[in-house]
């Protein structure tokens, strides 16, 4: 379980949301919204342990994030702005040698159906560097269908997604959602996520 | 989660950043044309008396090799700084300073062992004998590893900050005095009394304690700047 408490973030002498409370249980969604610079980004960053609260904290299963350290941060698969992909290695490499940081060894096989999956059959040798903006967020959506994680936190995951993919990454959250698992995620497109408890929090509030 | 075990980690960090490396192998290059081009220039300017050249080539040697291993520095977090793959390896399985220690270790693999095998001819160019070579090789084969680790502290504060290369040097120049003062000053030590081993000793004294602290206070570094 995922527990935010007392939560605030400042930028500067600028408070961007203060005593933000909620929790979130397995096979649960949150959806943050907010207008632009109202600090979805900087919520997201928080919870995953990249970014320190000015006040609050957040508790994994009962501890604290900060004192869990990897403990907390091998349950999560986090997707910001950046890629976090290799423009020198291909779609394939980019799987492998991602997931072998992390400890897990990811077949050829399961590579290229990850990345057929995502729509990205015939470009699994390209280097990443030659893909287009739409296809390149694909590589990055594919690291979602190999991990094993718990909990997801996908800022703007449809951003520069077509139609089909927007459709395509709402199933691969549902099923990530059946099978327990949690997801905290922003976007300004309308979605429709049927699966799950659905949580909203509005940081304009 | 399951551990299977820091040094798979450790393995993968290096195996990453070499065939990153191999990808873009003028990076690699461009330090160790540097070293030859910077020793080089030495006997032009200085003038081709062998025995002032066989004196300051210890040192000359040894300044441009930390400059070429400090040259290759801004690259080891830049690159993943800028496309993420750095956020994701903070997030990952394993304790961020094994991370660390993996990608500095292929740093020195890709920079500081290309000038290690290159020293022995440069030395030659400059004169300095058989022995005073072998001394040479041993003093930057310990010495070589400290300047990458110790840089890598530099250069994780100073990820993402514009006009990062100068301020890298100032943070990490004065850190690698010690190292090429003992460094410089084995090879000149041949033939005294106290002998080389002193030196060595000392190097290699610095060397342990750079691997047992530097990864924990770049990880430290990495963390601050990535907020």
């Amino acid at each position: 379980m995922l527990e935010i408490q007392q939560l605030e973030c400042t930028r500067g002498d600028h408070i961007l949301f203060s005593n933000l409370n909620f929790s979130l249980r397995d096979g649960e969604i949150l959806h943050v919204r907010g207008s632009n610079g109202s600090g979805k980004t900087s919520l997201l960053r928080i919870i995953c342990g990249l970014l320190m609260p000015s006040a609050g904290r957040i508790c994994w299963d009962g501890g604290d994030i900060r004192k869990l350290r990897e403990e907390f941060t091998g349950n999560v698969t986090y997707l910001g702005h950046l890629n976090g992909i290799k423009g020198d290695l291909s779609g394939l490499e980019n799987l492998q040698l991602g997931g072998k940081l992390d400890g897990l060894d990811i077949s050829e096989q399961a590579g290229l159906a990850a990345l057929s999956k995502m729509g990205l059959r015939g470009r699994e040798d390209l280097p990443t560097k030659v893909l287009s903006q739409g296809q390149k967020r694909r590589v990055a959506l594919a690291r979602l269908l190999l991990s094993k994680t718990r909990l997801w936190i996908l800022d703007e995951p449809f951003v520069a997604l077509d139609v089909k993919a927007v459709a395509h990454l709402q199933s691969v959250i549902q099923q990530h959602l059946e099978h327990n698992g949690m997801v905290v995620f922003t976007t300004h497109q309308e979605v429709e996520i049927n699966t799950g408890r659905a949580h909203h929090i509005d940081l304009d509030l | 989660m399951s551990q299977p075990g820091i040094f798979t980690a450790f393995r993968a960090v290096v195996a990453r950043d070499i065939t990153l490396a191999m990808r873009r192998k003028t990076d690699v290059l461009n330090a160790l044309a540097f070293f030859i081009i910077a020793v080089t220039l030495f006997p032009l300017g200085v003038g081709p008396e062998i025995d002032t050249l066989r004196a300051i080539a210890p040192g000359v040697i040894w300044v441009a090799a930390l400059l070429a291993a400090m040259m290759s520095l801004g690259r080891i977090f830049a690159g993943d700084y800028e496309d993420g793959t750095l956020e994701q390896m903070l997030l990952g399985n394993f304790p961020l300073s094994i991370m660390v220690t993996g990608k500095v270790f292929a740093h020195w693999l890709l920079t500081g062992v290309p000038l290690v095998l290159l020293s022995p001819l440069l030395g030659m160019q400059l004169g300095l004998d058989p022995e005073s070579l072998l001394v040479l090789v041993y003093t930057l084969l310990i010495g070589t590893p400290v300047l990458s680790l110790l840089g890598s502290i530099g250069a994780a504060l100073t990820l993402g900050v514009r006009g990062g290369g100068v301020l890298m040097a100032l943070l990490v120049l004065p850190l690698y005095v010690p190292i090429l003062i003992f460094g410089a000053g084995a090879v000149e030590a041949l033939g005294t009394p106290s002998g080389v081993l002193p030196y060595l000793s000392i190097q290699g004294a610095i060397l342990a304690l750079s691997v047992a602290l530097t990864p924990l206070a770049t990880a430290a570094a990495l963390r601050i700047s990535m907020e």
